[in-house]
């Protein structure tokens, strides 16, 4: 799916430490540009930045089972104009991907249409349903190569099976990746974070410690397992303050926040628009001040989507009815450059671990989040750091178009993706 | 007025040329023939995905006697077991024509919504447990009525208690939006589980005194308590909640000199509200329910009554 050709010279482009550098791509790696033919194919970057691919370990593909929200095509599609090489396929699909058999479906789909490569995320418990363990040493065992594991979308809720799920994959060096919602403080009625404006709205709120509580719940459990942990889309201050405290015991604990929660805030739902119906749910300022800064120092490990695609008619009802989720592939690094590297709150070698090198590492993603040096595979992003424009939610390679940043003005920073030595993207 | 979704579309000059209107609407009501043709030729949809007696009832009267088509469409049960979005509901209804549709619908919202989707004028006749607009401005009609029967004008300075379920309550929401607008100074008391988040910051004192407040109060709303909520847990037994905050008999002969009684209905005799103070002689509970034609027939004049398309 790549427009590849052999070999290809970037000339120009700074790295992310700001060194000047040209990057010659021959077979798929980075090859010493000494060698490169007098008359290769070039692309001339001056004044941009060359990144790492991309690496999303949170990915809502849709396929199998809701092919008219979104495929494997065309979600990495949405993928490589994010700059992304690299997307975790949840396992939220229908089927669900809780079997060997399920995994290597996924996993062929991804070499067959992908943009980038897919990685396949295995269920943590059978159908989602919370209560048998999924077949996960068999799904880690197969083609798939699963590592992560998780129920998102659903809790992991029961104290026990979350306990006998984190010791049963440290034997295959895996993590559970926990959506923490605590079903009985956030039921399935809570549509929006709990606060003056749920209380106003009339809208069954949840409430911040409807995920710090499991957050405090699983750290401890990673503890009492020496298993990893990775908590998915952190949300709260609190949340931060507890995965602050276990980093600090030295518990294996990484955590995740989503691009949304860095910049979106409650007040957006005053309209009842669906758009910005996700779980969990857009909280207020003091809480995006705490993930910003918890993603600045390190507390939160890596950025990553929750790129959720809806067909039209799942968001088409009542604020409570309609599907949560939002898209967010394509805006994921304008938002973080927004929020974070013009800031002055990150730099971008920071930027890179959180995006690319971290998520790679948490996934055991083995060629992914590698630094851009002579004999790494050529999986990178050119960057423009000062372009701007007021985002298209039509535009979108996304199947979806439920893009909470339509018509908003943010930066613009993808020009070109390179996976394997090909261009899935170019502006 | 595009739409009447919530109290806050509503500033003091509409909210007061509402209420003025619906006491000459009130007028025809004691007429023997009790038509107007103000909406002649105009047709209005009264869809209920929720059941109600008394406010569809009272929709649908104030659109006959104001001479409009007037069409109830019971959706109840949510359009998503049909297959079908809230959206495509609406806006099949919307392309036959519709001149206004009077919503019901069980979740938060749903009225602002549709109010984007359609052509129609739309009024919200009460949005899960958001808004209830309607209700709000024939709670203020009865206590307009009855401060004016007792020598006393304007909602000015007048202390409203507003007891009871405010947590789930779309009626308390639209009070107190109103009121802010009326002048009237509005008391909330309820259980510390029934308090909606944030209520501090809707520009009421809120107690859970309802002693204290009673006595001070020239109105007390008692909110009807649904049995549901108790199985929820948010409090112990009806028992200790009509002890808490139920007008009891001893609670009615405490009320000031002049102190009347609001209640949204339906009631529940014995929890929130005891017998004898449903059918005291200051209880506005009826009248609240015949001023809901006149506030209604009022509104629909207001929305559709001016247009151009009016006078055909």
């Amino acid at each position: 799916m790549t427009t590849s050709s052999g070999s290809l010279l970037i000339t120009g482009a700074r790295l992310a430490d700001g060194t000047r550098t040209d990057l010659y791509i021959s077979n798929g790696v980075l090859a010493d540009q000494a060698s490169a033919p007098a008359g290769v194919e070039r692309i001339d970057a001056d004044g941009l930045l060359a990144l790492p691919g991309l690496v999303d370990l949170h990915t809502h593909l849709r396929q199998p089972g809701r092919e008219d929200a979104e495929t494997v095509a065309s979600g990495t599609a949405a993928a490589a104009r994010g700059g992304y090489t690299c997307v975790h396929a949840m396992a939220n699909t229908d089927p669900v991907t809780d079997t060997a058999e399920a995994a290597e479906y996924v996993q062929a789909l991804g070499e067959r249409d992908g943009h980038c490569q897919v990685r396949v995320v295995g269920a943590v418990t059978k159908g989602l349903g919370g209560a048998g363990l999924a077949e996960l040493g068999l799904m880690a065992a197969s083609s798939a190569g699963i590592r992560v594991f998780s129920d998102d979308g659903r809790c992991v809720d029961d104290s026990l099976v979350m306990r006998r799920a984190l010791t049963y994959v440290k034997s295959f060096d895996g993590v559970i990746a926990q959506h923490s919602q605590d079903p009985r403080l956030a039921g399935p009625g809570a549509c929006c974070h709990e606060s003056e404006y749920s209380g106003r709205l009339g809208l069954p709120g949840w409430p911040s410690q409807a995920e710090s509580v499991i957050v405090a719940r699983d750290v401890q459990l990673a503890e009492l397992t020496g298993s990893r942990l990775h908590v998915c889309h952190v949300s709260t201050a609190e949340s931060v303050d507890v995965v602050r405290w276990a980093k600090a015991r030295g518990i294996r604990v990484t955590a995740e926040v989503t691009p949304h929660h860095l910049l979106l805030d409650t007040p957006l739902v005053s309209n009842f628009d669906t758009t910005f119906k996700v779980n969990p749910p857009l909280r207020t300022a003091e809480h995006l001040e705490a993930v910003r800064e918890g993603l600045a120092d390190g507390t939160i490990d890596i950025v990553g989507t929750d790129h959720a695609p809806h067909a039209r008619q799942d968001k088409d009802h009542p604020f409570d009815v309609a599907l949560p989720g939002m898209l967010g592939l394509e805006q994921a690094l304008a938002v973080v450059v927004d929020v974070m590297v013009n800031t002055g709150r990150m730099d971008w070698p920071t930027l890179v671990e959180r995006m690319s090198a971290a998520p790679a590492r948490i996934g055991r993603v083995v060629g992914q989040g590698r630094p851009l040096v002579v004999g790494e595979p050529a999986n990178l992003v050119l960057v423009d750091p000062s372009a701007r424009g007021v985002v298209d939610g039509a535009a979108s390679a996304s199947r979806a178009r439920n893009n909470p940043y339509h018509g908003r003005d943010l930066p613009d920073p993808v020009v070109a993706t390179i996976w394997k030595g090909g261009v899935t993207y170019r502006r | 007025m595009r739409h009447l979704l919530s109290a806050s579309d509503l500033d003091l000059a509409s909210a007061t040329s509402i209420l003025d209107v619906a006491e000459e609407m009130q007028q025809v009501q004691s007429r023997p023939v009790k038509k107007l043709p103000a909406l002649r030729g105009r047709t209005v949809v009264n869809i209920f995905f929720e059941d109600s007696t008394r406010t569809r009832t009272s929709f649908e009267i104030a659109g006959k006697w104001l001479s409009a088509d007037t069409i109830n469409v019971s959706a109840k049960g949510s359009s998503v077991s049909k297959g079908e979005s809230l959206r495509d509901t609406m806006l099949t209804l919307d392309a036959m024509g519709v001149d206004a549709f009077v919503i019901r619908h069980p979740s938060s919202g749903a009225a602002h919504q549709v109010a984007g989707w359609v052509q129609a004028k739309v009024i919200n006749a009460g949005d899960g447990q958001h808004e209830h607009p309607t209700q709000a401005l024939l709670d203020a009609y009865s206590m307009r009525h009855h401060f004016r029967s007792i020598g006393s004008d304007g909602f000015a300075g007048k202390k409203i208690a507003i007891v009871g379920d405010l947590l789930h309550s779309r009626v308390v929401r639209s009070n107190v939006l109103l009121q802010r607008t009326l002048g009237g100074r509005v008391v909330l008391v309820a259980p510390p589980t029934l308090l909606p988040t944030g209520v501090e910051t809707w520009g009421c004192p809120v107690t859970g005194d309802f002693d204290a407040a009673l006595a001070e109060a020239d109105i007390v709303m008692m909110l009807r308590v649904q049995r549901e909520r108790m199985a929820g847990g948010f409090f112990p037994s009806e028992r200790e909640y009509a002890e808490g905050y139920g007008l009891t008999e001893a609670r009615l002969a405490a009320m000031k000199p002049g102190a009347a009684i609001c209640h949204p209905g339906p009631m529940n005799r014995g929890v929130e509200i005891s017998s004898a103070a449903a059918d005291a002689a200051n209880s506005l509970v009826l009248d609240q329910v015949a001023a809901g034609v006149a506030v209604r027939m009022s509104v629909l004049y207001h929305l559709l009554g001016s247009d151009e398309g009016a006078k055909q």
